[in-house]
Parts: structure tokens; sequence; C-alpha cells
């Protein structure tokens, strides 16, 4: 008998691992270390790298999904609470205004006019940490171990890990304050600056102060640092350890809602002077790559071309679950951590999934913990009932995947250009027009086809769960819908075609000069899924004899024609930044024009009266005659009718049965440290839902071999014909 | 040789210089400074003054081509074409428009391009070498026919349709491997099986036909029949003569392909979730980072110059006929 050899022992010795590994019922397709499957992680996608996560400069979804987590502002809206309410994050209290006229005595709210500034003072709660970070590292004398690095010892590192010592301190209210000195820098580039330099006094100077300190500091060769410190700024001013005062301009109530935003959240100076060392931007060791903060969670892996993860900063303080919300989330679980520590997850993994196909099986296969739908996987995960109810499928709900839905505090809409001789102007003739129109484009079809009924239409400028929006038939938009049964229903064609006759268009001819009535709609993009959206377009105006063409562009073009107002009609959208009509309306106030004054006012809209309303509406508290005014404002621009008001889009959003606590808050950036998981319920259904399937791979041997022995047999025979044969073939 | 080697390095310099230029007229064509701020600074509240700042930080404030207030030189100097393009012959690519530095960036995602890359190159080549040669040594019988025809339905499949359906059928239903994913060192095995066997399945059709045409052609030449008239097997003829005298053709398309490599793959990148190089590019278009696209367009250019030198290079090693000089 042949003994083995010891080579042999070898190679099953590799082997052993591997086949242990394949017998212990561990799913073979878990993208996960083996390490973490029974650890409280949870596991999320980002679809686009973060640009910035500096709390200075970020400002879009993709990057508040982290740093709403690691980064605290003095106020947050409480999660379970509707409508949105703000309450204390880092602050005592929600800090109420004190009025001062120009002299600087303080008078009372009551009169606009007489109010020149407001003072928002800020108590913040002593004790809150920073998280570990080596810009806090300090040796036994306190001196700072890595403030004054050399360029070669910087070249060693190449992430915050290489740094052995971290360190921490305590949140104080300068912090605050030199965050919002910091949105004045030169070189960040806040995308708020324009608008907080309106209000916060003396901002606006501040920025053009650092502007020359920068330059001269270039000019002196100190190093990219510049001190912020060493310039005060009037609107932001340190009171005590714990307290910090903001001065306004006049009266600016929607200033507590920017305080709930990153803008506003606390930066320490050790981070600024760690970052700005010279070799460490070559190293991509940055600001806006690592941010500091206080929150529940901090970056300990930053690779946005792979993956990000956020783990439990050790020093977060404590804050705990809400104890109340609103009716109905006893009853659905939502307060059954009342009262309990935050966080509950230990750390989250967020992997770049920039396809969606991908990412749907791999939350099918229990690999995410949640879920949107995509077009692509919505009749999967969706099956909407005769009447028009939406229920998960069999299969979802098999798996105990749970629905949650919300409409978004957002609003997709077709805009003319009031400055636009055919459609802009504010004549009845042209008022008309844009009314039939508005009547022809059905949004209820559009919701239906395009985007599987995710929405409802718009019936202006204001969407649910903005104070101002009114539910039922005092909500209607009454140019465009009449109140039939119980609901709205849109006016008839024949309405649009009266409407269109009266603006001299009848049958779609201009009566003047007897030519036929072309309309031009620019867009962007031109996939295939846009070409039947611009079909349906032109198809609705067809409804009218209109002729709608479709000017197709790049974005960058069309950008220029929105800036110089060569677009006449155009699709755009808008999602508030806080719960407040203000964020709507002034995209409708004169002033704001794009052409004119570089504004969000991509309508160009300038109707004086509404202007006027807007104007006394802004600063108001919530009120009665404040929902008057805005029934006004409604009314006017829903006459004029400068957008065909679109529609208010819906997310669906699904959640696996390990996943708790989930509820939609369209405000909130900070919600992660609410959401609990069940890691033994994740492990048991993932194990469940993924056994290898081998038996394909035998039947596949099976058939190579089938292939492979006709093909030997024949090469042998071939091989042992005569060479002349051979050849001759 | 080294003589030849110089004075085509040399040549490459007014390439690299044409290959730049063209990036950043087609570049600056679609997207103007104005543009790439924008993009770079957001959605909301863009003031033209924040435009104006990012430009100027980002040295984008200048004329792109010719500085008509300056005289002399320095007309040809003080642009944006020069100021941008001068540096990269240093390979100091410099900072993306996000701050970030390029040449780390790049040297990070070289990585994972390459270990989707180099075994598909590898295995593809063997694989498709084999199928060749089989199809070559059962020529014009039905498995050759039938091997030609599977060849063209392999080939006029979208590469798409390989992608969603491996990551269907062998993640999804077969939970044999991870959809998508990658991570680091050993760990990036059971990440990089799928895309490399949805590659290789792509590759067989083209790739088996052009080795397969390659193989007839040499067949039929003289030096085939004087070694059958010797009596050497078939085998011997194709493997010992043919394989050998068709390794010209093969190492053209193979050498060139080497530096391409570095690139990535597009689709494959993105699907499968790889933070390689050819992820990176699309990104950067999106982003309208000019810095990273014309940085990853020289790079490719370099690679490419340098491949072609190898080929020729690699010419004289199997055919001792070819002389450079």
């Amino acid at each position: 008998m042949a003994r083995p050899r010891a080579s042999n022992y070898r190679i099953w010795l590799l082997l052993l691992p591997v086949l242990l590994a394949a017998c212990d019922g561990r799913p073979w397709n878990n993208p996960y270390p083996r390490e973490e499957d029974d650890q409280n992680i949870m596991y999320s996608s980002f679809s686009e790298r973060p640009k910035h996560l500096d709390p200075a400069r970020s400002y879009s979804a993709s990057e508040y999904q982290f740093i709403g987590q690691i980064y605290e502002p003095p106020l947050q809206y409480h999660y379970l609470k509707r409508p949105y309410t703000l309450i204390p994050l880092t602050a005592e209290a929600v800090p109420r205004p004190r009025y001062y006229d120009a002299e600087g005595s303080e008078i009372s709210a009551g009169d606009d006019a007489e109010v020149a500034y407001s003072v928002y003072e800020i108590h913040i709660r002593p004790g809150i940490r920073y998280q570990p970070h080596p810009a806090f590292a300090t040796d036994d004398k306190g001196r700072y171990l890595y403030h004054g690095l050399t360029r070669e010892e910087i070249e060693e590192k190449f992430s915050l890990a290489d740094f052995p010592r971290v360190g921490t301190r305590e949140l104080v209210a300068a912090d605050y304050v030199y965050q919002i000195k910091r949105l004045a820098h030169p070189r960040l580039f806040s995308p708020i600056l324009g608008v907080m330099s309106e209000y916060i006094v003396g901002l606006e100077d501040y920025a053009k102060t650092l502007e020359q300190a920068y330059k001269s500091r270039d000019k002196g060769g100190a190093g990219k640092f510049l001190d912020l410190r060493r310039y005060p700024l009037e609107g932001a001013r340190v009171v005590d350890r714990y307290t910090y005062r903001i001065t306004v301009k006049g009266k600016y109530p929607q200033l507590v809602y920017w305080l709930a935003m990153p803008f506003f959240a606390p930066v320490p100076v050790e981070a600024d002077i760690f970052y700005s060392q010279p070799g460490m931007a070559e190293k991509n060791l940055t600001f806006d790559w690592y941010p500091v903060g206080t929150g529940p969670y901090y970056l300990t892996v930053n690779d946005p071309n792979r993956k990000m993860e956020l783990t439990r900063n050790p020093h977060f303080r404590g804050e705990t679950y809400p104890r109340e919300g609103e009716a109905g989330d006893a009853a659905a679980g939502l307060l059954r951590d009342a009262g309990r520590p935050l966080p509950f997850i230990d750390k989250v993994v967020y992997s770049l999934e920039k396809e969606s196909i991908p990412l749907w099986n791999k939350f099918l296969q229990g690999y995410y913990d949640t879920s949107g739908i995509s077009s692509d996987s919505f009749d999967q995960a969706i099956s909407i009932g005769s009447q028009g109810d939406i229920a998960l499928t069999e299969r979802m709900q098999a798996k105990g995947i749970r629905l949650q839905t919300a409409i978004n505090t957002s609003i997709f809409y077709m805009g003319f250009n009031m400055m636009d001789p055919v459609t802009g102007g504010y004549g009845e003739r042209q008022r008309k027009l844009r009314q039939a129109i508005s009547i022809a484009l059905d949004y209820e079809e559009y919701i239906s086809i395009f985007a599987n009924g995710r929405g409802i239409p718009a019936q202006g400028p204001i969407p649910p769960g903005i104070f101002g929006y009114r539910e039922g038939r005092a909500g209607i938009n009454p140019y465009v819908y009449d109140w039939v049964n119980g609901r709205a229903v849109r006016k008839p064609i024949a309405e649009a075609r009266r409407l269109l006759a009266e603006a001299g268009y009848e049958n779609g001819v201009d009566q003047e000069t007897g030519r036929p009535l072309v309309l031009y709609f620019d867009v962007t993009g031109g996939g295939p899924d846009d070409k039947a959206r611009m079909d349906w377009y032109r198809k609705q105006f067809q409804k009218l004899d209109i002729q709608l063409v479709v000017r197709n562009t790049d974005y960058n073009r069309f950008r220029d024609k929105m800036r110089n107002g060569n677009a006449q009609i155009f699709i755009w959208g808008w999602n508030a930044d806080y719960p407040d009509p203000e964020n709507f309306f002034f995209l409708l106030y004169g002033p704001n024009g794009k052409v004119k004054y570089h504004g969000e006012n991509a309508a160009n809209y300038d109707n004086p009266e509404f202007n006027r309303l807007f104007e006394q509406m802004k600063n108001m508290e919530n009120s009665e005659e404040r929902l008057r005014i805005i029934e006004e404002m409604n009314d006017i621009v829903r006459r004029d009718a400068p957008w065909i008001w679109g529609f208010h889009p819906k997310s669906f959003a699904l959640y696996h049965s390990w996943y708790f606590n989930a509820k939609p808050n369209l405000m909130a950036n900070n919600t992660l440290k609410y959401k609990r998981i069940d890691p033994r319920l994740r492990k048991e259904k993932r194990a469940q839902w993924n056994q290898p399937v081998l038996w394909p791979l035998g039947l596949l041997g099976l058939l190579l071999l089938a292939l492979v022995v006709p093909a030997a047999i024949a090469y042998v025979r071939r091989e042992h014909r005569p060479p002349a044969v051979r050849g001759t073939i | 040789m080294l003589a030849y080697i110089a004075r085509r390095l040399l040549y490459a310099i007014p390439i690299l210089i044409g290959v730049n230029l063209i990036t950043f007229m087609l570049f600056f064509i679609v997207n103007t400074p104005d543009d790439m701020a924008r993009m770079h600074l957001g959605m909301k509240h863009v003031t033209p003054q924040a435009i104006e700042k990012w430009k100027a930080e980002r040295g984008y404030d200048k004329p792109l081509l010719y500085n008509g207030e300056e005289e002399g030189l320095t007309a040809l100097t003080e642009t944006i074409f020069f100021e941008k393009s001068l540096r990269l012959f240093v390979f100091d690519f410099g900072l993306s428009d996000d701050g970030r530095d390029i040449g780390h960036d790049i040297y990070q995602r070289m990585w994972p391009s390459l270990a989707i890359a180099v075994p598909v190159l590898v295995f593809g080549l063997l694989t498709n070498i084999t199928v060749a040669m089989l199809l070559a040594f059962f020529r014009a019988t039905y498995i050759d026919v039938a091997g030609v025809i599977a060849l063209v339905a392999l080939m006029s499949i979208s590469s798409l349709f390989y992608i969603i359906g491996g990551q269907f059928v062998i993640g999804k239903l077969l939970h044999l491997v991870p959809i998508s994913g990658y991570d680091s060192g050993m760990n990036a095995l059971k990440f990089i099986v799928l895309p490399v066997l949805v590659a290789l399945l792509y590759g067989i059709g083209s790739g088996g036909r052009w080795y397969r045409t390659i193989f007839l052609e040499e067949i039929g030449k003289d030096y085939v029949r004087t070694a059958r008239a010797k009596g050497l097997s078939e085998r011997l003829v194709l493997f010992r003569h043919v394989l050998k005298n068709a390794m010209i053709p093969i190492l053209t398309g193979v050498v060139v392909l080497l530096p391409l490599l570095f690139m990535g793959s597009l689709i494959l990148e993105s699907f499968f979730g790889i933070p390689g190089l050819g992820s990176y590019v699309i990104d950067a278009i999106q982003a309208q980072d000019f810095a990273i696209v014309r940085s990853m367009v020289f790079v490719g250019s370099v690679l490419y110059i340098i491949g072609l030198i190898l080929t020729d290079i690699s010419y004289t090693l199997v055919d001792p006929r070819i002389r450079l000089s």
C-alpha cells in the first residue's frame, strides 16, 4: 500500500478550515466577516460617495446620513411627535429670542417694524464630551501630542488609526461660536454663508475680514491654519463656558430650525489645528473627511470607495429614548424602549452599492436591514389592490418584512418662466393659458405610471406635514380641481379648452396670428425612461391641441438657460430644509428670482401682493393669523399658476423583522440612535434563507463531462489516424 | 534596443501633450469652470460670489488656453491648461476638486481593479487559447461548427446580461458567493470569484474566436505541413509549433491590454461594488471633477504607450528574426 506523502497532509490541513467553514451552517454568500455574525451591528448602504463631511459644507442627504449621527447641533426634532417639534439636543432648552430696537433697548415681539435685532441665548448642558480623537491627545503636562508634527512624521500616517494616542474634552459654548465663524471661512465655501449673512449680524463683513486675513497669512507663510479665535464676530459671541449668543438682524424665527442642522454643530478648534498641519491633506487626512463630534457615533472607517463605519461613541452622555409620541405610537411598539439609554446599536456598516439590483437582492437575503424600493423591484415588493390600497406582497410578508410609507416634505413641479412672452406675464390671457395647461396635465396619471403610485398630487406649494397645508375641501386648488363626493376631482378637459379659448388660443391656434400654439419644454437627461416621460408630456399638451417641443440638453446648459431666463417650461423640485411654509413660499418670492437675483425662484414669479404677504408671513409664529395669510398667498399663486403644482413624492421603506423603532422622520438627520436590532434573529434568518444550493454544480459537472468525454474519444481516435488522413481534414 | 526605447519615449511627449490638450478641450466644451463650481458648491443657495471664490481658489479663474491680458510666453503659461497640465508630466496629480489627493486615491483603487483584472487576463487567456486550440484541432467538424456557433452566441449577449444573470443565479438562487461587495486581503477572494467568472464567460466568445482564427491561419502554413510530414502527432504540431508561432498576434493583443488592466472595468466594478479605478473615472465624470478625469486620461495614455513599447520588445523575445533599431 502506498504511504501518503507529507505534502498531501499539508494540503488537507490547509483545506480543513475551509471544509469546516462550509459545514458550520454559515451562509457562503455572507459578505461580512464571520466575527460580526453575533454582534449588534446594523448593515446599511450608500449609493453615492459623500463629497463633504465638514458640517460647514455638507448639505445633502448622502452626507447627512453620516454626519447627522456624529455632530450635535444645539437642537433636534422630536423623533416621534408630529407635526415636527423642535426639542433641545445639547442645549438646555429651545431658545426664545429677545427683541431689541435700533437703540439697543429690549422691546416686545409685537411690532415687527421696531425690531432691529433678535438675540438667541443658548445654554449648553455641561458634561458633554467629544469622541476619542488624536487631536485631543495630550502628554502628562497637558501639551498636545499631535499639534506640531513634522512632514516626516506625517509621512508615516495614512489614517487616524496610525495615531496611537487619543483624547477627549468637554464641549463648550466656544465650539459653537467657532463653527458659526467657520461658515465665513474663505476656503470652506459654506453653502449657507449667503443666507446667513442676511441675518447674522456682522457675518457678511466677517467673511471679508477673513478673506483679507487669509491672504496676508499666505504672504506670511504661516501655514494653512487661520485662527478664527483672533477675529471676533459680532453676531456670535461666547457669554460663559456653557452659554453663547447669536444676534440676528430684525426677526428671523426660522433660525431655530437652522439650529437643528449640522451647520450649527460644534467644532473643536483642536481638530482644525490638527488637520491644518502641512502634509495632512496629501494623506487625505482632512477635517472634511474625518469628522470630530459629540454625537452617539463616530466615524471609524472612512473609505468612501467601499464602506463607512460608525462606531458607538464611548463618551456619549446617555440620552434616553423618548417617553411620548403621537397617537398610535405605543400600539405600534414605538414606545417599548421608552426611557432606555441611547444608542442601541454598537456599530453601523455602510457599504457602497451603486446599483439597485444587488442592493435589493442583498436586502432579501438579510444582508441589509432596511431598503427602499426601486422601480425595478416595486412589483416584487408591493401589491396594489383594486381600490388602490397598498400592501406588501405575500413573499415579503412571509419573510416578516414590514413596510412604512411617508409623504415627503418636498415637491416636484412644472414651472413656467414668468418672463417668457407667451407663458409668462400676469395678464388674463397668460393666466388662463397656464390654468388650462394645469388642468390638462393629469398628475394623478403621472404618479400612477412613472412613480408606481408613490406620491400625491400637489394642491399648492406646501406639502403635508408643513404648517399651512390643509386637508380636504379647504385644501384643494379650485382652479384645477372640483370637490366631488368627498374627494378632489380634476376639472374636465372641456374646462381647460374653454380657458384656452378665452386666452385666445382656441383649439390650440393663436387667434391673433392664426398660427398653431407651440410651446417649448426644456429638460435634461435623455434615457429610455425619459423618452416615455416626454411622450407622456406631449400627449397631455395634445389634449389642448398645443404642440409641445421638447428641448433636451445636458444639465449644465439647462442650468444656463434657467439662469438666463431662456427656458419656457421646465420641471424642478424642492426638498424642505425645515418644516416651515417660508421654506416653500420663498421659492415664489420676487426678490428671489433666478434671472435677476440668482435666487431659488426658478419661475421668476414676481407678484407684488404675494411678495408683501410673504414678507409679513415669514417672521410670524404659527397662528391663526399666519394661516389666514398663507391661505391668501395660496390663492394668489393658484390663480396665477406660475407652477403646475405637480406632486409630493411618497417614500416607501422596508424593514426586516429584526429591526425595531422605525418611524419615518423626514426632518431629523440623527435618527440612527433610536434604532434597535435583534442580531440573534437576524443570524437565524440569514442561515435559513441562504443555504447553498449545490446540486446545480453537480449537474454542471455532468454536463461538462458529457462534453469532454466524446471530445476526448474523438481526440484519441484522430491521434491514431494515419498522418495523411489527418492532413486532409 | 536602448536607443529605440529612448526614441519611443521621446515620441511619447508630444503624444501626451496632444492627448492632454484634446481631453482638456473636450471637457471644457461640455463643462465650463462655472459649471464645475456650481456642481461642487451644491444645488441650494449658490451665489455668484461663491462661484468666483471657488474658481479663484482652484485656479479656474484664468483663461482656458490663451491669456490675452498677458504678453509673450506668459500669455500661454498664465492659463488653466498650462497650470493644470504641467505637473502631470512629473506625475504630480494634485488634489481633486473635492480636496482629496488623486495620487493616493489612484494607488488605493488600483489594487481592487487589478484583483479582478489579473485573474480575468490569466484565466481568460488560458481558457480562450484552450477553447481555440480544441476548435482548431477539430476544425471543419461538427464540434468546430457547434463551438463557433456557441462562441458567436456568447459574444452577442450584452455584458450586463452576464452580470445580472450571474448575480441572480450564483449569488441569489444558489447562494454560493456574495452578490456584490469587496474586502481587503484574502477576504477579497469570495467577492472576486463571481465577477471573474462573469468576465471570463463574457470574454470566451470573442477571445475564443479570435485565437481560433489565428491558429487556423498558422495551421495552413508550410512549416505545419513539414512538421506533419516528419510524422509528428497533431497534438505536438499544435502545441509545439502552431502555438509558438501564433504568439506574435497573441502577444500584440495581450501586452497592449496589460496597462489597461489598471484602469478597471466600468460596468463590472459598478455592479459588483468593486472600489476600483473604473468606478473612480465614472464618479469623476459625473461629478465634473476635471482634475481626476485629466489625471486618469494621462495615466491611461502613459500606460498605453508603455504597453506598446513592451509589445515591441516582446516581439524580439518570441521571434528572433525581429531586431529593434
